[in-house]
């Protein structure tokens, strides 16, 4: 007779010391692990709900300005470093982890209306009515002491800087390209408009650059080329643009009919994606690092989140005390979110809201990392995308969201009707996307 | 890896003139693949090649590095990660490939190979891990010309070492009894039930009695419930929840008459079956009553539970099993298994068997999954209570004789494969998980058996650990709180939530299509793009959207034939199966 019988010694399975951690044996054999899809939800759920619970997305504010604030810059060497313009031509520079201003300068009498860091983060520009000011880093010195190209002849609107060489585009009346070191443009691009709101270069082929102009248009120009290299006209004016940083062939316009189009620079018959959920002009818009997401900031005294390929927005930012907000900025290194209101104040946000801040053990970081793939995973769940989806607005924003959807309802039922009764194709089917872009020329 | 030792001439010739001498008649779809698989051997396929290249594109990286030369100039004689054996990545899959159409969307497709992927990854490292699991089963073998029923517990207890031999012993309890067993889900602490009214708790390793009350009152079931703090009695009128100590929690007026209780540990959910014929869940993590049925049926005095899916079985009087979730009124399923009434019934962990006994003296194996029996034995006295193991091992009782079975669903059974002899007729049994004991309550007290091989020898120290500390033990109660399940989740396939819920998109697509006045999913027109360098004159346009209407109305008829020769097969494999078989009269009548 041969004989086995389980006999399995403690000393295997229980710890030696009380300063030992327990021993955990695993076996992953699946029917030692029933109901594995009904737990894994279950605790998809509640991961779901922590989510919730934790999203606390409001960092501080930073308060000094006089007057609203009506640009920002981050700066391209360091994190920590945020510049700010206000409407009554202050400019302040702040330190984020110390959450202080470290030097104000009185650069204007008027608006600042743009501002922009130089690449190498020496120095920056920033535009006032009909001046450029080049302000040298660290600002020792006034204003008046610093490099100063200008005066010019037109009003400024928009500033950006090239990547890598020393030229710097504005935008007003025409859209002009400016040798650092001359007087005068070394390019001017017109298209018949008579204004442009904003201009933008591109971050990977740096001598594209796009513009909003007046004429309810986005102009794409080559800075090498004399004339611009096409344009497309939407049913209303673009307020800003932001090229996405990591596929920059895309780009993305805040529109004053309340949504955000992402475009392909190739194909501009069509946007790739409407961002619709602001119930007010879209003012600014800024991509993420990375390029998957972009924040956008409205007159609706709102902030929201898009995915760069998502219809809705993915999370709403909003207080009390926040009113319209003119700029926002989203920081270098994919955490936070900076934003500029009309009641002086610059609010930081975090990108996540519900992220814990600072060092995280590497069992909490496995946990939160196991916790985002099953939220993921079972995302689609009616139960988990409910609590998912699940924000508070102000009572405004609520009803007019709500009065908007009403009435797009009411559009569509009135267009349903109309092509029901004329001749059939006489009335031809458009989609979201097709119904907002007029015409393209080239 | 040197080209001497490869054989594959691939390898030898220039790639373009291998497939130039040895080419092959593209793969065609009214072949079987199998079949075509087969011919080729080891040589994969072109359209599998290309594939696999694309699949392998990262593997690929990683090998090259694997294969560089070491400085001896030897090459290494295992190159390549470690085989796995087929069996155990067997056990670990949760389900097949999914099959990519090329309608489905690029992003789609890019996340199920990469969910695929790490599916993949996560089965071979599981699989690995299983092959150094430190324990090994026991098991128990005859000498030549010796059954192993003939082997007694006492040879058996002297054979083996001394812990083992001490978890064989007997008590002997002939006041109070006939007594219910229940072992905790960690397989530490015994509960003892007697028919008179004695309650016992007993950790029955160290021989360590926790508590021992005398209720007064006579005792139907007893059974502990998620941990070793509490258990319930059903008691003559109503369920008692007592502690540990014996200290009554709780007295549940709303349950009388219990007969048998069960209990759903992931779910936290005790459920009864009552002389009044009602099944009843209770929620024992809130208390509250989570639905209450009446059967119809009559006395319920059998029970069982399917662990891999949570729903409950009972055997009635008229021969009927029925499987019973707290989310209907109706039975899920009624299942006639015996001439005469039902006498005990038990399912295995994974949920795929059902072994029943009858006054019919019978006892039959079913497959639980598509309700067909699969085995039948006739049991000279009848199977009282049956139990099965973590291993599958099946006990059956007769009378006083406890018989134990190895391997009934798969092959047929002539002898047990253990017997033993308790004092008078068993009432109650019980295997203790994660251990080689059978637990038996008999008129005269309880006996526990050693039966070598029937308890699961590595146990998930996250889940049930039979050696966990109080810390542990509050630890996991929290966390199974945590991710307690909820009872509408219950039901026949318990991987049915983590399946496209087809049935709800298509209702759902419906209303939209009705509120937008088309349909926004609709194959939309191919138009062509338009191509430069006179690529794009109105031939080459016509040419271009024949290509693509022909490619579509392809993949139609490779769907429909692929179709075809599949139902050809199931006829023809139905036929044989005719044929070969004897016909009654009545298989006419059959579909």
């Amino acid at each position: 007779m041969k004989v086995k019988v389980l006999s399995r010694n403690p000393d295997d399975y229980v710890r030696e010391t009380k300063l030992d951690i327990q021993r955990v044996p695993r076996n992953y054999d699946p029917t030692l692990h029933p109901f594995e899809v009904s737990r894994e939800y279950t605790r998809a759920l509640n991961a779901t709900k922590l989510e919730r619970l934790f999203a606390k997305p409001f960092v501080t504010s930073l308060d000094g300005h006089r007057d609203g604030v009506n640009c920002m810059a981050k700066h391209t060497k360091t994190l920590s470093t945020l510049l700010s313009g206000s409407c009554d031509g202050e400019v302040k520079v702040w330190n984020l982890t110390k959450r202080e201003c470290v030097r104000t300068l009185q650069a204007h009498e008027g608006f600042v209306r743009g501002m922009v860091v130089r690449f190498c983060g020496s120095s920056f520009f920033t535009i006032f009515w009909d001046l450029v000011l080049w302000l040298l880093w660290p600002a020792q010195h006034d204003p008046g002491q610093g490099g100063i190209t200008g005066p010019l002849e037109s009003v400024f609107t928009g500033l950006d800087h090239h990547q890598k060489d020393a030229v710097f585009a504005t935008c007003g009346q025409q859209v002009d390209i400016w040798d650092e070191q001359r007087t005068s443009p070394i390019r001017s691009f017109t298209w018949g408009v008579d204004s442009f709101s904003a201009v933008r270069f591109n971050p990977v082929e740096t001598e594209l650059l796009a513009s909003c102009a007046s004429d309810r248009s986005v102009v794409l120009y080559d800075m090498r080329e004399s004339t611009p290299l096409k344009k497309v006209i939407m049913t209303m004016r673009s307020n800003t643009l932001c090229w996405n940083p990591m596929e920059a062939y895309y780009f993305t316009c805040c529109n004053e009919d309340y949504n955000l189009y992402t475009y392909d620079m190739r194909f501009l018959d069509k946007p790739i994606t409407v961002h619709m959920d602001h119930v007010s002009a879209a003012l600014d818009v800024d991509y993420s690092p990375t390029g998957k997401e972009f924040v956008s900031a409205s007159f609706d005294k709102t902030i929201r989140i898009f995915a760069k390929d998502g219809g809705h927005s993915r999370e709403v930012y909003h207080t009390k005390r926040m009113q319209h907000v003119i700029c926002i900025k989203w920081s270098l290194d994919n955490k936070y979110i900076l934003s500029g209101s009309d009641e002086m104040n610059i609010r930081l946000w975090k990108a996540n809201a519900a992220e814990k801040l600072g060092v995280m053990s590497p069992r909490e970081r496995e946990a939160a990392n196991y916790n985002q793939t099953l939220k993921e995973k079972f995302q689609h769940h009616p139960q988990v995308r409910r609590v998912a989806r699940h924000r508070h607005l102000p009572k405004s924003l609520y009803h007019q969201t709500k009065e908007l959807r009403v009435m797009k309802e009411a559009r569509r039922r009135k267009e349903m009707n109309v092509r029901k009764h004329s001749k059939p194709e006489s009335v031809p089917l458009l989609t979201e996307k097709e119904k907002h872009v007029v015409t393209v020329v080239k | 890896m040197s080209t001497t030792e490869t054989t594959d001439p691939a390898v030898l010739l220039p790639e373009g003139l291998w497939h130039k001498l040895h080419r092959k008649p593209a793969a065609r779809y009214w072949k079987d693949p199998q079949e075509v698989a087969r011919k080729d051997g080891n040589n994969v396929g072109k359209t599998g090649q290309q594939q696999a290249q694309k699949a392998n594109k990262r593997r690929l990286v990683e090998d090259s590095e694997d294969e560089e030369q070491v400085l001896s100039g030897k090459s290494d004689p295992f190159p390549g990660p470690a085989p796995i054996p087929e069996d155990r990545l067997q056990k670990f899959k949760r389900k097949d490939k999914t099959k990519t159409s090329r309608s489905q969307h690029y992003k789609l497709k890019d996340i199920i190979t990469r969910s695929e992927e790490t599916s993949e990854m996560a089965q071979k490292q599981a699989a690995r891990l299983d092959l150094v699991l430190p324990e090994d089963a026991g098991f128990l073998e005859g000498d030549e010309d010796e059954d192993t029923c003939t082997i007694s517990q006492e040879d058996i207890a002297d054979s083996v070492d001394i812990t083992s031999a001490t978890k064989h012993f007997s008590l002997k309890l002939s006041q109070f009894g006939p007594y219910r067993v229940d072992y905790s889900n960690t397989g530490r602490q015994l509960l003892l039930g007697g028919r008179r009214g004695h309650v016992a708790c007993i950790d029955w390793q160290t021989k360590h009695l926790m508590c021992e009350i005398n209720v007064m009152e006579s005792v139907n079931d007893v059974k502990w419930l998620h941990s070793e703090a509490m258990y319930a009695v059903a008691q003559k009128k109503c369920l008692y929840i007592y502690d540990s100590k014996g200290i009554e929690l709780h007295c549940i007026r709303k349950f009388n008459d219990v007969l048998r209780m069960q209990f759903l540990p992931f779910h936290f959910l005790l459920v009864t079956a009552s002389a009044t014929s009602f099944l009843q869940y209770l929620d024992v993590s809130v208390g509250k009553e989570v639905s209450a049925t009446c059967t119809k049926t009559g006395r319920l005095d059998v029970m069982c539970q399917n662990p891999h899916n949570a729903i409950v079985h009972l055997g009635h009087s008229n021969g009927t099993v029925t499987l019973w979730s707290p989310n209907q009124k109706e039975a899920l399923a009624k299942m006639l298994c015996h001439q005469g009434a039902v006498r005990s019934v038990a399912v295995d962990k994974t949920g795929m068997y059902m072994v029943t006994s009858g006054m019919d003296k019978k006892m039959k194996v079913y497959d639980i999954r598509s309700f067909k029996p699969l085995k039948s034995y006739f049991l000279p006295a009848g199977a009282s209570c049956l139990s099965l193991s973590q291993r599958g091992l099946l006990s059956a009782a007769t009378g006083d004789i406890v018989q134990v079975y190895r391997d009934v669903w798969s092959t047929p059974v002539t002898k047990p494969y253990m017997a033993h002899r308790v004092q008078k007729a068993v009432w109650g049994m019980h295997f203790c998980p994660f251990e080689d004991v059978l637990g038996v309550g008999h008129g005269d007290g309880f006996t526990s058996l050693l039966v070598p091989g029937a308890g699961e020898p590595n146990f998930d120290g996250l889940g049930a650990n039979p050696y966990r500390s109080a810390k542990q033990r509050q630890e996991w109660e929290v966390k199974a709180l945590l991710e307690k399940i909820q009872p509408d989740l219950i039901t026949l396939d318990p991987t049915e939530l983590g399946r496209v819920d087809h049935a709800t998109f298509e209702m759902k697509h419906q209303d939209r299509v009705q509120a937008l006045g088309f349909d926004p999913l609709a194959k939309q027109k191919f138009v062509p793009r338009y191509k430069k360098k006179g690529r794009s004159s109105a031939g080459n346009h016509e040419k271009r959207k024949r290509k693509v209407a022909h490619e579509d109305l392809r993949e139609d008829i490779q769907k429909t034939a692929e179709a075809n020769v599949t139902t050809e097969r199931e006829r023809k494999e139905k036929k044989e199966v005719l044929l070969s078989g004897k016909r009654s009269a009545l298989d006419r009548f059959k579909k």
